[in-house]
């Protein structure tokens, strides 16, 4: 059964349907990407899937469960972790506090109150900054840092509660070529564990980590399938070579 | 970017050692509150003054934990005060009891269960409410109790509850003066030990999360609402322990005890002390109350006492939004570091 089963997703703002009957499946394992050109509902879909906004209609079902108007909370227990477009790193505490906030959501709030968890969960949190290079910043603010170590620092705070699922909105936005290469290397090896739906306008960038890849055009699904198959679809390139 | 990298250990080892300011006003604070009465031994009026101070302090820290460490505006913390003053005052007149050993805890359940059930009501909707509701749902709040209790005979109506028992451990029953001002003090420094401890732990790093980005933090899994109804529950609960002392100090307890006139005094106390850091408020209800004293006996001023603080509000909310403190207080240091060791 697949991780993640969206059938006939719909959103409509007014008038507009930013999504309209989209169908989406991600097994366990897999990453996924997610590309289209502008204002064609790759966020929006991302959103409604981690609980941002709820559809018009549709079903979205994570792991056996409809969580279609379950609330965030509730899907991230699942075992649904994300990043938006916007960078939202919380800049006035330490990276360190970042990440600590990552993993303990879940803590009761006696133990919350009790404060164990920041020793106990120093080596996860030290391990979780370190493969994203950001070990020797940890006292830092995280406001203090560069926009692309404020990325990794987001992707670092959205896997580190290991999730099955990673929804990422363009995490290499705004980074140098060298910055993306780095995060391909540092996506590369979630695999294993996780899941992962991407956006992103950098086509080789995304051919090169994922497996699968959806097309979406003003708010339908125009191309679904495995890397090669959808890089070789002619209406997919008349998109990419005409309008973006 | 190799600049910034390179810098970043020094700046970080250089902050870890960095001067704290607030620790050093909390001692010195609580030394002056130590040793007022046994200055002041020959001013009774000023002893009596210092122990309005405490106790309108815990308001001030009550509003404190709702505002500047958990974001909800409340307009209510009057309500929830004055509640509990008519509490302990009908359980003196009507049972003849006043043993704090059972009244204090009374308040500070009352205020807890109005505090709860206001929160049930504007905060654990299905949406997420703004701020400007959650302003204007209190001070409604506030606003009808006031109204209501000064319609009604039994509770006193306009005159309010006078000759109220006096507060009573055992056979000793205490007056205004200095053992008045000890428990007072006592239940302050309580109050205060709590609530800092509260919002240094790491549910206080959670609330810290939640202002700067309350939305980041619900798809982590927080259930930010039902934190803030906890944390407005427990404000609620001293709110209502400082009402009953402060009936039992003055002897008397009226409708402007629940309204929003003394919920936006509480709000300037906070404000003009300096949110967010607890020793603040309280700061802020000692100058604005020994302000308010000396003028007091200049009738001009005492008209206008309101408009005065008005301005002061709207001065302190344009020009030093995080108050007399802030003044010395880095930011850094405001938002704060959470309990536990690391490594
Ligand atoms: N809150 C909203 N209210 C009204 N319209 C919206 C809202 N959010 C998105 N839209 C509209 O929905 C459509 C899809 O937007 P969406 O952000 O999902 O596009 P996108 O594929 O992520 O684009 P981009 O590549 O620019 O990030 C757009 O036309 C957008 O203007
Ligand atoms: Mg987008």
């Amino acid at each position: 059964m697949a991780l993640l089963d969206v059938t006939g997703l719909t959103k409509s703002y007014g008038p507009l349907r930013a999504l309209d009957g989209v169908d989406l499946t991600v097994r366990a394992g897999t990453f996924h990407g997610l590309i289209g050109p502008n204002g064609s509902g790759k966020s929006t879909l991302l959103k409604a899937i981690a609980g941002a906004h709820f559809p018009t209609g549709g079903t979205i079902r994570f792991d056996g469960a409809d969580v279609t108007t379950a609330p965030p909370f509730q899907r991230a227990r699942l075992g649904l972790s994300l990043k938006f477009q916007i960078t939202a790193v919380l800049p006035e505490l330490s990276v360190y506090d970042n990440v600590l906030l990552a993993l303990q959501a879940h803590d009761r709030t006696i133990d919350l109150l009790r404060s164990r968890s920041r020793a106990r969960l120093a080596p996860r949190i030290m391990d979780a900054l370190d493969r994203f290079r950001l070990a020797d910043r940890a006292d830092d603010l995280a406001g203090e840092l560069s926009h692309g170590e404020q990325q990794w620092l987001e992707i670092a705070m959205a896997l580190a509660p290991e999730p099955k699922l990673l929804l990422l909105d363009e995490p290499t936005g705004g980074m140098s070529p060298e910055e993306r290469r780095v995060t391909g290397e540092l996506l590369a090896p979630i695999k294993a564990s996780c899941a992962l739906i991407i956006v992103e306008h950098d086509l080789d960038f995304i051919k090169n980590i994922c497996d699968r890849l959806t097309v979406l055009d003003q708010g339908r699904v125009l191309g679904d399938g495995t890397t090669d198959e959808i890089e070789n679809d002619p209406r997919v390139r008349e998109i990419y070579t005409s309008r973006v | 970017m190799d600049a910034a990298t390179s810098l970043a250990p020094a700046t970080a080892k250089r902050r870890g050692r960095a001067f704290r300011v607030l620790p050093g006003v909390e001692l010195i604070t609580l030394a002056a509150l130590v040793a007022a009465p046994f200055l002041l031994a020959d001013r009774p009026e000023l002893v009596t003054l210092m122990t309005n101070i405490l106790i309108l302090s815990l308001l001030a820290i009550s509003f404190d934990l709702c505002w500047g460490y958990s974001g909800i505006m409340s307009f209510g913390q009057a309500l929830f005060f004055g509640v509990s003053s008519y509490v302990i005052a009908l359980v003196g007149r009507d049972l003849d009891f006043s043993q704090l050993w059972a009244t204090l805890p009374l308040a500070m359940l009352v205020g807890f269960l109005l505090s709860g059930l206001m929160a049930a009501f504007l905060l654990l909707g299905r949406r997420t409410p703004t701020s400007i509701f959650v302003a204007f749902g209190t001070l409604t709040g506030a606003y009808a109790a006031e109204r209501l209790v000064a319609g009604w005979q039994y509770v006193g109506a306009g005159n309010g509850l006078s000759s109220i028992k006096l507060m009573a451990f055992g056979s000793t029953e205490f007056v205004e003066g200095p053992a008045f001002y000890s428990i007072a003090l006592g239940i302050l420094v309580a109050v205060f030990a709590l609530s800092r401890w509260l919002v240094r732990s790491q549910l206080g790093l959670v609330l810290a999360g939640m202002r700067q980005n309350e939305e980041r933090l619900a798809f982590f899994g927080y259930r930010v609402q039902a934190f803030r109804a906890l944390v407005f529950s427990v404000a609620g609960a001293i709110a209502g322990l400082s009402g009953a002392l402060y009936a039992y100090h003055q002897g008397f307890t009226g409708p402007s005890n629940l309204g929003p006139g003394l919920s936006t005094t509480a709000v300037i106390y906070c404000l003009f002390g300096g949110s967010g850091t607890l020793i603040g408020p309280v700061l802020g209800t000692a100058a604005i109350e020994g302000i308010s004293f000396v003028l007091s006996d200049t009738d001009a001023v005492r008209q206008f006492w309101p408009v005065i603080l008005g301005f002061v509000l709207l001065i302190v909310v344009m020009f030093q939004p995080t108050g007399l403190l802030g003044l010395v207080v880095s930011t850094r240091e405001r938002i704060g570091s959470y309990a536990g060791r690391r490594r």
